[in-house]
């Protein structure tokens, strides 16, 4: 079965389908709505035997290379840090299909937002690589 | 068949002779590092027979077994080191002391010369007795990992003398790293570490040994109503305090008061103890208005007094004080204690939360959901980003509603 990372953005990606204020501005209930959602969807996940992994990532993000010999790491916080992409977070899933990731994908957007109508944020899906080569 | 019950009583057990029969093995001048796998492979081996042909002498057969190990390993390793096989030969009686084996073994494992993460880890597999599998799964690492890591830990040791009196300190240090690592896992590290900060107090009259187990006992004794069936945080003020659990801290108590009675008026009680009184205060109040701050900020000026720059060297004592601060002395008073560590934590979201709670205490109900949210951007933790969000939003709500 292949794997999937079902990945969140802090920003960067498609235009968004509507504005909203960040999460610390909702009303009250909204929040819980929205962060019940989300563990309902790790609920989900297990249940249904697709779960692998699911992680958050603070927003702090620094580009490092290598500084050449004898010289420290170069870093950066990245060239336009306000529209370059910065990943939020992810949920693996170990599914039947290209089509099951996309589903899912499609149900984790539905997310209560503001209001308590579905966000419709923007998932990005990506396949996992196999490590093991296939048998045709 | 057997319940349970029985195989989890069985295998507490059977780990408590661990640190026992290991710092046999080395005091007899085994190489630690060989010693300390064949044990492993002792106790596997006993969960494996010991069900169905429980041993006489449990600690003898783990010792026959382990020494049986290595022989084999030396043997199948090179015929030149061949030596004659005995059966397990008790150490000079003055070493057999239980409490004596496992502070030796916590020596051992928390060689200064070690990395914080090694030591935690050879700390809980060589005096713990935990499978490598176990301390995996307690620090969400694969089983791989973690078994090079103690390899590569038990190495660094090899050839060094383990037969020195080792810092305490150090020790008392490794058994907090293990209690805050936390309960998360399949592997309660909290009450391992009270299991054995217990087995330390055996060993040593050091009252900072006994605040450390009394500290631990004070938290861990409010840890059921820490969180909420859903897996939200319930801050200290807002707990339902008939869930903590009243003989825990009656426990706590009681080490406290024989660690302080050990003091003197030249010998001031130690960081442990102190962050252990203020534990007790806490939950000695039956609700959180009834909270002895007075008393706390007393002992928080103790506690910032232990080191010289306290901003630099203990900014979490200063960050502690400014709230006991702000609840005796007023919200301005405890904002202005925590402006000194802008420069220190002010990139953390501990400084930006107790702002937080400091602006709510003074009625300020936007410049604290403002805090909140720099709070919750800095989090490293999902459940407190969470909690610091939700506050955010209620603050935010609630001022918007006192303004209107």
């Amino acid at each position: 079965m292949p794997k999937y990372l079902l990945l969140k953005h802090y920003r960067g990606g498609p235009e968004p389908h509507h504005p909203f204020p960040p999460m610390d501005q909702w009303a009250p209930e909204d929040v819980e709505a929205h962060m019940s959602f989300l563990r309902h969807v790790s609920e989900l996940l297990q249940e249904s035997g697709e779960y692998v992994d699911g992680q958050a990532l603070t927003p702090a993000q620094t580009w490092v290379r290598y500084g050449g010999p004898d010289a420290a790491p170069v870093t950066t916080d990245g060239p336009l840090p306000e529209t370059s992409d910065l990943v939020a977070g992810w949920y693996m899933v170990d599914v039947e299909s290209h089509e099951r990731a996309v589903e899912l994908a499609a149900y984790i957007s539905s997310e209560p937002g503001p209001g308590g109508g579905p966000l419709y944020e923007w998932i990005d899906v990506r396949e996992v690589m196999s490590g093991t080569p296939s048998e045709d | 068949m057997i319940d349970e019950s029985t195989r989890q009583l069985d295998e507490g057990a059977l780990r408590a002779l661990v640190p026992r029969v290991l710092a046999g093995l080395v005091r007899r001048g085994e190489d630690f590092d060989a010693a300390e796998d064949a044990l492993q492979e002792a106790l596997l081996e006993a969960l494996r027979v010991w069900p169905e042909h429980p041993p006489r002498d449990p600690r003898a057969w783990l010792a026959t077994v382990a020494t049986r190990r290595l022989v084999d390993a030396r043997r199948s390793e090179a015929a030149r080191h061949r030596r004659e096989e005995a059966t397990y030969s008790e150490p000079p009686p003055a070493a057999t002391e239980e409490g004596d084996d496992t502070l030796f073994m916590l020596f051992c494992c928390c060689h200064p010369d070690l990395a914080p993460a090694s030591q935690v880890a050879l700390t809980l597999r060589a005096v713990g007795g935990l499978t490598t599998r176990e301390i995996a799964d307690a620090f969400y690492v694969p089983e791989a990992t973690m078994a090079q890591r103690i390899s590569r830990t038990k190495r660094a040791l090899h050839g060094r003398r383990l037969d020195q009196p080792g810092d305490l300190a150090v020790v008392l240090r490794v058994l907090y790293l293990i209690y805050t690592a936390g309960h998360a896992g399949r592997v309660d590290l909290a009450r391992e570490a009270i299991r054995l900060a217990r087995q330390l107090t055996l060993a040593t009259e050091e009252p900072e040994a006994r605040g450390l187990l009394a500290l631990m006992l004070l938290n861990h004794a409010r840890l059921p109503a820490r969180l909420d069936s859903e897996g939200r945080i319930v801050t200290l003020d807002r707990q339902d305090r008939s869930l903590w659990d009243t003989r825990e801290i009656a426990e706590g108590v009681r080490v406290l008061q024989s660690a302080l009675a050990r003091q003197t008026e030249e010998r001031r009680p130690g960081r442990y103890q102190i962050e252990a009184a203020i534990a007790a205060l806490h939950d000695d109040a039956a609700g959180a208005e009834e909270t002895d701050w007075p008393q706390i900020l007393a002992w928080y000026d103790d506690l910032v007094a232990l080191t010289d720059d306290p901003v630099r060297q203990d900014p979490a004592a200063v960050l502690g004080r400014a709230v006991a601060v702000g609840h005796v002395l007023g919200a301005a008073a405890g904002l202005r204690e925590t402006d000194r560590l802008r420069e220190v934590l002010g990139e953390r979201h501990r400084w930006h939360a107790v702002r937080g709670h400091l602006r709510e205490l003074g009625g300020d109900l936007p410049a604290a959901a403002t805090a909140y949210a720099e709070a919750a951007r800095r989090a490293t933790n999902v459940a407190e980003r969470d909690h610091l969000v939700r506050r955010a939003a209620r603050a935010r709500a609630a001022g918007l509603r006192s303004s209107a």
